[in-house]
């Protein structure tokens, strides 16, 4: 006969029992994610739970900044003012002549045969929060699917370059900084016209990779996107030499850089409209099609995800 | 005589709604931007250790695991990365909760702070394996943190069942 205890005893699964499934499905979770990127459809789904409660969060805050630039002085927005006035007088006449230049080189460019250049055009949006994960360095903009936002789309501020849209919902969006450890951008000194590859070191810093020992590089030099990858237009500034390290040991030196737009800092910026795909000349399209039958332009919008090492 | 310490006191059962109403509290707190401060104490983590140390059969793995899901959503970390490290700290303040209630506050404490520090330190492991970079000392300040808010969380989150049984008209607290 069998001896069932009775039903007040009964507490559900053991608890390692339990913790090996929910561990178990954690790992699944963490490998579908970190390998195959496969989850983001979870995580829009979960983001429609979090994001109320997340600018339920942030309103106190959002409050207390408001309260705080109601009361800024009007002798101070009459500084900023007369200041933002000369500055832009002071911009006018390069700003009038660029323009009368981009429309000659157009034409010049025309005349050549050469492809022209992309004009560059964007939406402003505003930065809502840094990201709480300290491994990485990402930021939070207003900006989702909502405004047509799309994965790949660089991201500039006054200065320079910020980021790239790494990941969209529906109402923000996330944007890789150029500091985070995982983020390449292709650039070009503009002294000497050399390309390379600019990788975020995590700390605030760029590192200027695959440069020779006795490359012709100098302090304060000053590098900016060469678009060799078809995601960021070429010529925007990215950052600027601070120190050079030529060790003989290694074939490549080491240059660090500081980015010249305020990566880490809280401000407006301006989501750049993504680069149409350049279309190969016919006879490299077959060959590429013929090797493994993939379209050559459907790499150029994806996110970018460069293998370290 | 056998010493008597605040934690064998018999206290009125706990209100269910309050536990899930601390969560919330909890999970606010987590997500207010405090991204300049990497030594801010996980304020979910604590919670649900405090609630699976008093309330093993109502704060379970499952509660852990969706919060730890709403934290990866949240934080843009890796899905599954505070998921594990929740479900492992519930798992060992439940084992653990029939030891840990016999000791004073500060004991307590001691017993909480290697559950803490595991939440942070399964987080480094998952993303170093993963290839990011290491976050800094101040990483793992915010168990130390967590540590020494035990007591003053436990006087808080306990208030409620510290009431009489029996109201008094003429004394109403």
């Amino acid at each position: 006969m069998d001896h069932q205890p009775p039903p007040f005893f009964k507490r559900g699964p053991a608890p390692v029992a339990l913790l090996s499934f929910y561990v178990a499905l954690s790992a699944a979770l963490l490998v579908l994610d970190a390998r195959f990127q496969a989850l983001e459809m979870l995580r829009q789904a979960l983001s429609m739970f979090s994001l109320p409660l997340q600018s339920l969060a942030h309103m106190p805050i959002q409050a207390l900044d408001g309260f705080g630039a109601y009361f800024v002085n009007v002798e101070r927005l009459r500084d900023e003012n007369a200041r933002l006035k000369r500055a832009r007088l002071g911009n006018v006449a390069t700003l009038l002549r660029t323009q009368q230049l981009e429309v000659e080189n157009e034409r010049l460019r025309k005349l050549l045969g050469v492809k022209e250049r992309q004009q560059a055009s964007g939406h402003a949006a505003q930065i809502l929060y840094a990201a709480r994960d300290p491994f990485s360095r990402r930021i939070v903009i207003d900006k989702g699917q909502q405004d047509k936002v799309v994965a790949g789309q660089p991201v500039i501020d006054d200065a320079g370059i910020v980021g790239q849209v790494t990941r969209v919902f529906p109402f923000v969006s996330e944007i890789t900084l150029i500091t985070d450890k995982e983020q390449a951008v292709p650039v070009q000194i503009v002294r000497t016209g050399q390309r390379s590859v600019v990788f975020g070191l995590g700390n605030g810093q760029l590192d200027l990779r695959f440069l020779p020992a006795n490359a012709d590089v100098q302090n304060g030099d000053l590098l900016v996107t060469s678009g060799l990858d078809g995601v960021f237009l070429p010529g925007f500034p990215v950052a600027k030499v601070v120190h050079i390290e030529r060790d003989t040991a290694y074939s490549f030196a080491r240059i660090y850089c500081l980015p010249l737009a305020a990566v880490e800092n809280f401000s407006e910026v301006m989501v750049l409209d993504p680069r149409p795909p350049v279309a190969l000349p016919e006879q490299l399209t077959s060959e590429a099609s013929g090797r493994d039958g993939r379209s050559p332009g459907k790499s150029a919008g994806k996110k970018r995800r460069l293998r370290k090492d | 005589m056998q010493t008597s310490y605040s934690s064998s006191r018999i206290l009125l059962p706990v209100w269910p709604p309050f536990i899930g109403l601390t969560l919330l509290v909890a999970l606010l707190l987590n997500l207010l931007p405090t991204a300049a401060w990497p030594a801010m104490p996980d304020w979910l983590v604590l919670t649900l250790v405090f609630w699976s140390v008093r309330e093993t059969r109502r704060v379970g793995m499952g509660l852990a695991f969706l919060s730890g899901l709403a934290m990866d959503v949240a934080d843009a970390s890796l899905l599954g990365q505070h998921a594990l490290a929740y479900v492992l700290a519930v798992y060992g303040g439940s084992a653990l909760s029939r030891r840990i209630l016999w000791f004073p506050l500060g004991q307590q404490a001691l017993h909480v702070f290697p559950l803490l520090l595991l939440v942070q330190l399964v987080q480094l492991a998952v993303r170093t394996l993963a290839g990011a970079d290491s976050p800094g000392i101040a990483y793992l300040l915010g168990p130390c943190l967590a540590t020494l808010l035990w007591p003053l969380l436990t006087y808080l989150l306990l208030l409620p069942q510290h009431q009489p049984v029996d109201h008094d008209a003429n004394r109403p607290l």
